[in-house]
């Protein structure tokens, strides 16, 4: 009977999504399995990320969320014994094809990581860094870009006087979001957060999730959290990944209050995890 | 064992453990305090800025200040780039727990447990022998020019004698720069070069600082490795060429005291020299500290 229910519920949920209109992926992987030597950290994982949105990633330690993040822009290939099979794009270029320009990859899908991790240099330097490397700005025009994208984190007010001091001596906070200015400076169309607010205390949680809001506007967006209440929060669709399976993927409204899954049923109402 | 016995072996022990520490703060005041006592009166402005006169029983030792600084000036800058790159080769861009590299942090190691006289040896044989007479062969049609003892030779011995010093303290400071560095520097799109001179030189430039100021100490230290590869017993001219000889504070110091014809009027002017060449490793020793302490203290900072 139970089985029946979820099952129509199931049915429901499909129809529902075929009626909206389905933008095509931003990201998109083909049955994709990642290895760490002999051991197999992602299997089987299809998943399509919506354009302009904040797609969340949860699961438990060591489902493979954020081995997945880091396959979006090849990170995992700084990792000796890596091997991947299956396909990923982003847009419609495959970026395991052995042609594929790293530089250009990951200047397209940039990374947030866990803890804020700025250069111990100045504040301006750490945003200029990125257009500096790329030779996209210098002088004038590299001042600008600076101004710019630390009003985009909404760090600007606060330190538009100093922004020659080093960037170590911000608040937690204040160098996460100074990491996300560095980040936007290279004109990444995809921000991908690994725990992006794990080292950070409530109040200042809420307001990064607040700045992910406004950036998803222009940036495709997908994070990993170990926190369900923040996923819910902050994203449209969401993934449960279990033993690097992605278990289930759908809405976040759907997937926290109808898991189709009863794996995912028993994460998100706490039997394990 | 009784209450009381405990008691005597810790306060016997604490004794004994006090007494070495005693006794090796007493050996470098006697060393210092003598050389300080006999040396200090003698030093003057004219003693740092004239050359040495009748047979070194008179004048200066400014000839001796002034090759040592050019040497370590020549080691510098053939040991720094050297060592730097090595490091940067080791750390960053071999493969990690290859063979390969295993065998060259071999050689390293290796290399700096070789005695000093050594090198000089190895200098005289590969430099000037091997390298030198070729180089004149090829460009000076056989004419003496870079086939014998120069300061361009030394300098090489001594930047191979404190290569592993650069090396390792350089390694030291790659490896402490946080891997999560690295990867947002990758994750921004930096190639690994950018990543190095962008992200690592400018965090490891303390460390790279430290080395050289501890290679730099050795050098001006050494004597065995310029022996035969470019001191001079005395000269009445500043070395102006890669290829002349010059003289050396150490080995000006080995000079004075076993080949003075006149002991007692040399003995003044060999104190003031080793209080001089003293001095000058002390504080170079002393910066490389101070530069590694503030290191240190940034690093704590930024955990």
């Amino acid at each position: 009977m139970e089985e029946l229910l979820i099952m129509s519920q199931a049915a429901l949920a499909d129809s529902v999504l075929k009626k909206e209109e389905v933008p095509a992926p931003k990201i998109q992987t083909k049955d994709l399995a990642l290895y760490y030597g002999n051991f197999r950290a992602l299997k089987n994982v299809d998943i399509s990320i919506p354009p302009q949105k904040i797609t969340a990633l949860i699961g438990p330690s060591g489902c493979g969320k954020s081995t997945l993040l880091r396959v979006f822009n090849r990170m995992n290939d700084l990792i000796r014994g890596v091997r991947i099979s299956g396909q990923v794009f982003l847009d419609d270029q495959d970026i395991y094809h052995p042609d594929t320009d790293l530089i250009a990859l990951r200047k397209r899908a940039g990374m947030v990581f866990q803890r804020p991790n700025p250069f111990p240099i100045s504040v301006f330097k750490n945003v200029a860094y990125g257009p500096s490397i790329h030779g996209m700005a210098s002088g004038r025009e590299l001042e600008s870009i600076v101004e710019r994208h630390l009003r985009a984190t909404g760090l600007w007010d606060d330190l538009k006087d100093k922004l020659h001091i080093p960037a170590l001596s911000l608040s937690p906070e204040q160098q996460q979001r100074l990491c996300i200015s560095r980040l936007l400076a290279v004109e990444p169309e995809v921000l991908l957060m690994d725990e992006p607010c794990s080292a950070l205390d409530p109040i200042a949680t809420a307001r990064i999730e607040d700045l992910l809001f406004e950036l998803k506007k222009d940036y495709t967006i997908v994070i990993v959290t170990h926190n369900m209440q923040q996923a819910a929060r902050v994203s449209s669709s969401a993934g449960f990944m279990l033993l690097g399976e992605l278990v289930e993927f759908g809405k976040t409204g759907q997937l926290f209050t109808n898991p189709i899954d009863p794996r995912t049923h028993d994460y998100i109402t706490g039997r394990f995890g | 064992m009784s209450r009381r016995w405990i008691n005597l072996f810790t306060h016997l022990f604490t004794a004994l453990t006090g007494m070495a520490c005693a006794l090796v703060i007493l050996l470098v005041a006697i060393i210092l305090g003598n050389i300080a006592y006999h040396g200090i009166p003698h030093l003057s402005w004219r003693f740092l800025t004239t050359a040495p006169s009748s047979g070194m029983t008179e004048g200066g030792i400014f000839p001796a200040i002034f090759g040592t600084a050019f040497l370590v000036l020549l080691m510098t800058i053939a040991v720094v780039p050297l060592g730097v790159c090595t490091a940067i080769y080791l750390q960053e861009y071999a493969p990690v727990k290859s063979k390969w590299v295993h065998l060259v942090r071999m050689a390293i190691q290796n290399l700096a447990g070789v005695p000093a006289i050594v090198f000089g040896l190895f200098g005289l044989g590969f430099f000037i022998e091997f390298v030198g007479r070729r180089v004149d062969q090829i460009f000076f049609s056989g004419q003496l020019y870079f086939g014998q003892p120069a300061i361009i030779w030394a300098a090489l011995t001594m930047a191979l004698l404190t290569l592993p010093t650069v090396v390792v303290s350089t390694e030291e400071a790659l490896r402490v720069v946080p891997r999560s560095h690295r990867e947002v520097a990758y994750a921004l799109g930096a190639t690994r070069w950018q990543m190095v001179w962008y992200v690592l030189l400018p965090q490891a430039i303390g460390g790279i600082l430290t080395g050289t100021i501890l290679a730099v100490s050795r050098g001006a230290g050494e004597v065995a490795p310029i022996l035969f590869t470019g001191a001079a017993y005395y000269l009445p001219y500043l070395p102006s060429r890669l290829n002349q000889q010059f003289m050396e504070l150490g080995y000006h110091v080995y000079v004075m005291a076993t080949q003075s014809p006149d002991v007692d009027a040399t003995k003044p002017i060999l104190y003031s020299t080793v209080f001089v060449l003293l001095t000058l490793t002390f504080l170079l020793n002393f910066a490389a500290i101070l530069i590694r302490s503030h290191i240190r203290r940034r690093l704590a900072a930024a955990r």
